[in-house]
């Protein structure tokens, strides 16, 4: 069964306004608008709208020549297709399996069920009705295949049925081609060929009176459409889906409530003890719960309701799935030092907002382990919560020949991404300084490297120098007036060893005389 | 005739109780080295210390992370690691964290302690905070030692005050010997480095040096002798015998 909400952007529009408002919203013409690279563009418009001449895909301009008191709202793509999912799911009240159909329509599978429903014509009823109450112009259609009802929803009248026994072709056969789902661009091709029905495609398909000349036809038209894979580029292949020549794999929506725990508690809350002792159970009960699910927690959201009506929001992230009660009360007890009690707290939810599959494990060994020190992951987690998450951090290396740019900082725990081993041509320091420093060249060699410079108030004499290593700016991401770096690694007279480099060269022409930094600390 | 051990040699086994030596089966759990900021000779001697003594518990190649903490002073004076002047074989394994606070840096080096899926922990503190008082020490040896993590302390810029670290060495940088190929360029990693005060060891100077992962004695100031005279093991000392006898037998 297919269904198609025909007006879902506007009909949820109209429902965001008061009952007694929606007659004063229907009488005035409006469209909901999108901002385009031209300008304002029309994505619908509601019946007044309509009657006035605005249709789906015009500039918003054209339509206020047309009708000048049209309103315009800004549409909402993203909660259209938030609010067809939650309708998909409330949609499997008439068969156990849907899926979406974007932008606008549901697919759902009603084999077998219809006598639950009192027939086929009475399930079509019945859907329109449900779908009347939520306030949604909805048009529904029944057919063996998921193509058959799509394209009866959208183009035959509201509530066909196609029985299994019938044939398809003959009665399908007068729909446009606009019916079979295919892209903007290949339905310009099929005009420009001269098809425009079902019919005349499906002639091509092996039903006509000469056998020999209609697979000729079909070639041809396979031929043409070779290239395209997608069954949304390819009619042939959309024909033999609706058909049910070949299978159309469909994705379900399935849903899946958030773990959730909540106490409400006889007395208020206003002790630090008793706080953490009621964590303490819904950290328990929540462990329960992703138990039962085979998860493991990497967020948690804490809500306090307060005896005022206040509600306080306490939120923690973890490292790494985890079903440790005592690890998330110690948590939690870390982030619940300033909370304000007021009159007291009367009741507490726990939700599991972001959760990933964690195994069941034995539960006594890892309790013998836990004697003998924590894991990594909940050494991190303590970590993070009391520094801040980016505070703990590993070191990856990047494709990059710039020192400072050639690593970069992730997650601890988060799995490295391949990178190509470096060549270990040079040798680097085993510091980093955060920004270079700039040294004071109080002496040089004729080659120009420093033989006395002056960094942090100390003068100091090279003994050593190996050098240069020169490297170039990146000048696909670096502005052009940016200077190259020749790198040399030296060691004083007293042994230090450093890694210094000159921004430059004389008469590069991009600046005056080349200055000299300090970056790296060799051991 | 070459089977015999020479006498110098069983004098030094004897006095390998009190003596420290690179390869040591019995290794400190908290250790503190005194360096002064402008030089990396302080964490490049803890990195080293740490491969010998992992090496030496015979645990040099596996997998366990290393975590280095460091207090935002100490990033300012002596910069973050660099992943590739690191050791080849701490890589792929290593776990930073930048503290704000010195207390925030004992609170990460505890808790790191306390992590038995760590290999060691490498700490960096600047100056002398209050908050590293003896007490502080003490709490970082203790749970350093329930544990079985070891700890190296890197102290930049800092008085030796009251600690209880059971080994605390004093290091800064040393001429570097000639390498083999290019004489004007500096060489390997080379640091003074002095035991100041240890539990089972005698204090005492040494010039030691990072021979590409493994510490080793460059020249003992004690003796005067060259313990390592060829540092980077291209050539082998042949004692006595021609190569061509060593191939034989």
């Amino acid at each position: 069964m297919s269904v198609w909400l025909a007006r879902l952007s506007v009909d949820r529009w109209r429902l965001s306004h008061a009952p007694e408002a929606r007659a004063a919203v229907d009488a005035a013409p409006t469209a909901l608008i999108i901002e385009t690279a031209h300008g304002p563009r029309i994505t619908a418009a509601n019946v007044a709208g309509t009657a006035a001449g605005a249709h789906a895909g015009m500039l918003l301009a054209d339509a206020r020549a047309l009708c000048p008191d049209l309103a315009a709202i800004p549409a909402d793509p993203a909660g259209d297709l938030a609010s067809l999912e939650k309708l998909a799911l409330w949609a499997q009240r008439w068969g156990p399996w849907s899926a979406l159909d974007p932008p606008d329509g549901l697919l759902v599978d009603v084999t077998g069920v219809a006598h639950l429903f009192g027939g086929e014509a009475r399930l079509i009823a019945d859907v329109t009705r449900a779908f009347a109450q939520r306030g949604l112009a909805a048009r529904g259609a029944l057919a063996p295949t998921a193509g058959a009802a799509w394209a009866l929803t959208h183009y035959a009248r509201a509530g066909a049925i196609l029985d299994p026994g019938d044939d398809p072709l003959r009665l399908l056969g007068d729909l446009p081609v606009a019916a079979l789902r295919l892209d903007d661009d290949v339905l310009t091709v099929l005009r420009r060929l001269g098809i425009k029905r079902l019919g005349e495609l499906a002639g091509v398909s092996g039903t006509g009176d000469d056998p020999a000349q209609e697979a000729a036809a079909r070639d041809a038209l396979r031929r043409r459409f070779r290239n395209h894979r997608s069954p949304a580029a390819n009619p042939l292949l959309r024909l033999d889906q609706l058909l049910g020549r070949v299978p159309e794999p469909l994705l379900p929506v399935i849903a899946r409530p958030m773990p959730l725990v909540q106490r409400r508690l006889m007395e208020p809350l206003r002790h630090r003890d008793l706080l953490d002792r009621v964590v303490n159970d819904l950290a328990h009960d929540m462990v329960r719960t992703l138990e039962a699910r085979g998860e493991g927690a990497r967020r948690l959201e804490l809500a306090l309701w307060r005896v005022d009506g206040e509600v306080l929001m306490r939120r923690i992230e973890l490292a790494a799935p985890t079903r440790e009660p005592a690890h998330i009360t110690r948590l939690f007890a870390a982030r619940l030092d300033d909370v304000e009690a007021g009159f007291g707290i009367e009741m507490l939810q726990l939700r599991a907002s972001w959760s990933e599959p964690l195994h069941l494990s034995q539960a006594d060994l890892d309790a013998a382990a836990q004697q003998h020190g924590t894991a990594l992951a909940a050494c991190i987690d303590r970590l993070t919560v009391r520094l801040g998450p980016k505070a703990v951090t590993r070191p990856v290396a990047r494709a990059s020949h710039i020192p400072e740019r050639a690593q970069s900082w992730q997650s601890p725990l988060a799995p490295a991404s391949l990178a190509q081993n470096q060549l270990a041509f040079h040798t680097r320091p085993l510091k980093l300084l955060d920004r270079p420093e700039p040294i004071a060249v109080l002496y040089a060699s004729p080659d120009g490297v420093p033989q006395r410079f002056r960094w942090r108030g100390q003068v100091r004499e090279v003994a050593r120098v190996e050098g240069p290593e020169r490297i170039a700016p990146e000048w696909w991401r670096e502005r052009s007036t940016a200077r190259l770096r020749d790198y040399y690694r030296i060691e004083d007279e007293a042994g230090r060893r450093y890694w210094i480099y000159r921004q430059g060269i004389n008469g590069d022409g991009r600046g005056g005389l080349p200055d000299w930094f300090l970056q790296g600390l060799y051991a | 005739m070459f089977s015999k051990p020479s006498p110098a040699r069983i004098l030094s086994r004897a006095l390998a109780e009190t003596r420290w030596r690179p390869g040591l089966a019995t290794q400190p759990f908290h250790s503190e080295i005194f360096a002064p900021a402008g030089e990396a000779s302080g964490t490049g001697l803890a990195l080293t210390l740490a491969q010998d003594a992992l090496a030496a518990a015979g645990e040099g190649d596996n997998t366990r992370q290393v975590l280095w903490v460091q207090d935002v002073k100490a990033i300012r004076l002596g910069g973050r690691p660099c992943l590739a002047g690191l050791p080849p074989g701490l890589r792929h394994r290593l776990i930073h964290v930048a503290a704000v606070t010195p207390e925030d840096a004992l609170f990460a080096l505890e808790e790191g302690l306390k992590c038995r899926d760590l290999a060691c922990v490498i700490g960096e503190i600047a100056g002398n905070p209050r908050a590293l008082s003896f007490t502080a020490s003490r709490r970082l040896s203790l749970t350093a030692e329930r544990n079985g993590v070891r700890l190296w302390l890197v102290r930049l810029d800092a008085e030796p005050d009251l600690s209880s670290a059971r080994m605390r060495w004093r290091v800064s940088a040393a001429p570097s010997p000639d390498p083999r190929w290019n004489s004007a360029a500096p060489g390997t990693a080379t640091w003074h480095a002095e035991l100041f005060r240890a539990r089972t060891h005698a204090p005492g100077e040494w010039i030691l040096s990072d021979d590409t992962g493994t510490l080793r004695i460059h020249r003992d100031p004690d003796t005067g002798l060259l313990a390592a005279p060829d540092l980077v093991g291209l050539a082998r000392a042949t004692v006595g015998r021609s190569l061509a006898a060593v191939a034989r037998a």
